[in-house]
């Protein structure tokens, strides 16, 4: 069964590889500066290493399958998002396969009735947006310095193209390595949990945990993307939008990764946060909406005429199009799953407002007569929880979303088999001790838990004005509610 | 692997660079062969023909050994059409001067010494022209904002060299003492030296364009 469910993942990891490889390499291989081949062995070589070395360090996140709570569902979501991103590729389109994923388990959420993370939608609609222009902003400005460099350092012709070249095997190399290490946990992470291998070691110099091998299995198939498929979505970006010289699919790609490192890089926030420089805002970026971004930017620097704008108009639908098909190819998909195979695709959530929920509700400033008559009510979902709320009073956004969390179901109980289950490396001794503390203790909302810990140890509260803490801290009592949940 | 190619490009510049020198050493080597030929220094007017014919000869393999380089490693592939094509353009040059200098060796036309001033200057600004069009292509691989600068010389020495072998003409055939039949033959004489300066020109406008295309 395991083999059966781990071959959608694998499936979205070839999909993965079909589609961004031409993120890092799409430009070198447009400007026929890197051969396919050359581009696709160390574009897969750099994938694999990255998702296996730096992949690892992600382990104990589920990647974004983890709000799926139940495996064959995760299937079912892994599967809408890779065939969302295969069509897209089919019609060679740079697409964000994140984004699809996303798209995805929307449908999960929709089949499910679960809340829907309106925030992420948000984040993918400002992504379309942002992204490109910052990306083509970028773009322009470092072709101006490196056309000024060239200038006046005089470079010979076949040097420059031998530096360029150079230039474009690294970043690629690069590009492919963090490819591997951001995007596998998405390919491979909820399989993480129902894995059978176990740790191999090779004559101790190093050992592949279990966690490793299914990445390394990951990355494989992401590498049997990159070599099967990969070649028209690279063409599509290196010469379907604007035919690049050498020099500007360098600096495309170069623009690319600096937007990704300026914009996404929760270690670049943490480093400027530590030496008192302000952080820059983390604006939601798409590697694949990154370089089509770049390479715009290049077309207009050099008047805009080149540009195929037949072909950008394509791409964009295409990135509104892909999560659209990967919700509905994922919600239709549930369905049968679900009716026909007889298959669990989540574990349901209930909502009821316990006499802790209502005080909590009360102390957050919403007056009781809003919710009284639905307390002691069980709700099978949250749309049906949040639609009674809907007939029983007015509420604004805020009190609502107060009431259905504070509302939301999730036994659990503090155990010694689930406290020494956790990832040491990540969850400190400090915090452990706290779990210690609270150990045979039993909680209906996740929230009791939350603020239990908080209570009995500094270690688990949030800090005011720091995201990145907060951030971190939301991700580890995510992780922690699997390890103590009932059932 | 950089290493590797870092020093096959440095080889590859040494050879481009080799190659325009020869095409500058025959453009000497044809105005002192010239000059022997009209002061009637036989012995080394056909100890310039040998080095130019040599001269010829290495720029051919040199040549190919660049357009195999430039194919077989895939270099430059965005221009590496139009540096073949200059290439070519510029061994022509190598073959103008060639054969302009044995055209004089199987003929040995007798041209009087009231000619010897026009002719030599006719070949002066030839192969200037030529020099300016090799001094462009350096700089079409070195330093693209500088090709400008020599470029437009090239139409000057060939405009020059343009009046000065329609001068020649005419006073050819003002000479009504020759019979028809040497003014015919002085008169090739002079328009396939400045033919050269033709050549460089036209070089020269597809240099142009090149130039054009790598800025944009």
């Amino acid at each position: 069964m395991f083999a059966f469910f781990l071959s959608s993942g694998l499936f979205l990891g070839w999909s993965l590889g079909a589609n961004d490889a031409s993120n890092v390499f799409g430009t070198a291989v447009g400007s026929r500066m890197v051969k396919f081949r050359t581009a696709a062995i160390v574009c897969s070589v750099f994938v694999i290493l990255g998702a296996v070395i730096s992949g690892s360090g992600a382990s104990h996140t589920l990647g974004k399958l983890g709000s799926v709570n139940a495996i064959a569902g995760a299937f079912m979501v892994a599967f809408a998002a890779a065939m969302s991103v295969y069509l897209m590729t089919l019609a060679r389109y740079p697409v964000s396969t994140s984004q699809a994923i996303v798209g995805a388990i929307i449908g999960w959420n929709l089949f499910t009735g679960s809340r829907i993370d309106t925030n992420s939608l948000t984040k993918i609609v400002l992504t379309w947006v942002a992204c490109p222009i910052l990306s083509a902003v970028f773009a322009m400005i470092i072709y101006k310095l490196v056309a000024l460099y060239i200038k006046f350092m005089k470079i010979h012709m076949f040097k420059l193209d031998s530096m360029t070249r150079y230039g474009l095997f690294f970043a690629g190399a690069l590009g492919s390595y963090s490819l591997g290490a951001n995007n596998i946990a998405n390919v491979m992470g909820v399989f993480v949990p129902v894995s059978p291998f176990s740790s191999i070691s090779f004559y101790g110099l190093f050992t592949l945990t279990s966690a490793q091998q299914l990445f390394l299995i990951g990355s494989l198939a992401i590498a049997v993307g990159v070599f099967t498929y990969s070649k028209r979505v690279m063409l599509t970006v290196g010469t379907g939008i604007f035919q690049l010289s050498p020099v500007a699919a360098f600096v495309c790609v170069v623009a690319h990764s600096i937007v990704l490192l300026l914009f996404a890089s929760q270690g670049l926030e943490r480093f400027l946060i530590s030496h008192n420089i302000p952080p820059i805002p983390l604006v939601p970026v798409s590697s694949s909406q990154a370089i089509v971004g770049a390479v715009i930017g290049i077309g207009l620097l050099k008047g805009g005429r080149g540009i195929q704008w037949k072909t950008v108009a394509g791409i964009t639908s295409g990135w509104i199009v892909t999560p659209i098909i990967a919700a509905l190819i994922s919600f239709i998909s549930l369905f049968f799953l679900q009716n026909v195979f007889q298959q669990k695709t989540y574990r349901p959530v209930g909502y009821l407002i316990t006499i802790d929920a209502a005080q909590r509700i009360r102390d957050g400033g919403v007056s009781e007569e809003k919710f009284k008559g639905l307390q002691g009510r069980e709700f099978p979902t949250a749309v049906k929880f949040s639609n009674a709320l809907s007939e029983y009073t007015e509420l604004t956004r805020e009190e609502r979303d107060l009431i259905v969390l504070s509302a939301q179901m999730d036994e659990m109980e503090i155990t010694r088999s689930g406290i020494t289950g956790l990832d040491t490396n990540w969850i400190t001794p400090e915090q452990i001790a706290a779990l210690e503390l609270l150990e045979g203790r039993v909680f209906d909302h996740q929230w009791q838990l939350d603020e239990a810990l908080a209570e009995v140890s500094p270690y688990w509260r949030f800090r005011e004005d720091d995201d990145k803490y907060n951030r971190d801290l939301r991700q580890k009592l995510s992780y922690i509610y699997r390890f103590f949940r009932y059932g | 692997m950089s290493k590797g190619i870092l020093r096959k490009q440095i080889g590859i510049e040494k050879q481009i660079d080799e190659f325009l020198d020869l095409i500058s050493e025959s453009g000497l080597i044809f105005k002192a062969g010239i000059g022997a030929y009209l002061n009637g220094k036989t012995d080394d007017f056909l100890r310039k023909i040998e080095q130019i014919t040599d001269a010829e000869h290495r720029g051919d393999s040199l040549r190919r050994t660049l357009e195999e380089r430039l194919y077989i490693q895939t270099l430059i592939p965005e221009s590496r059409g139009d540096v073949l094509e200059l290439l070519e353009n510029l061994d022509s040059l190598l073959d103008q001067f060639k054969g302009a200098i044995w055209q004089f060796e199987i003929e040995r036309p007798e041209i009087g010494p009231e000619f010897h001033e026009d002719f030599k200057e006719v070949v002066k600004y030839a192969v200037e022209s030529v020099e300016s069009i090799i001094l462009s292509s350096r700089a079409f691989f070195k330093n693209i904002a500088a090709v400008a600068d020599h470029m437009h010389k090239v139409s000057y020495w060939e405009t020059e060299s343009d009046k000065v072998s329609s001068n020649l003409q005419r006073a050819i055939f003002r000479r009504k003492d020759l019979s028809m039949s040497h003014r015919l033959q002085l008169r090739d004489f002079a328009r396939q030296v400045d033919n050269i300066a033709d050549v460089a020109e036209d070089v020269a406008d597809r240099l142009a364009i090149y130039v054009i295309k790598r800025s944009l």
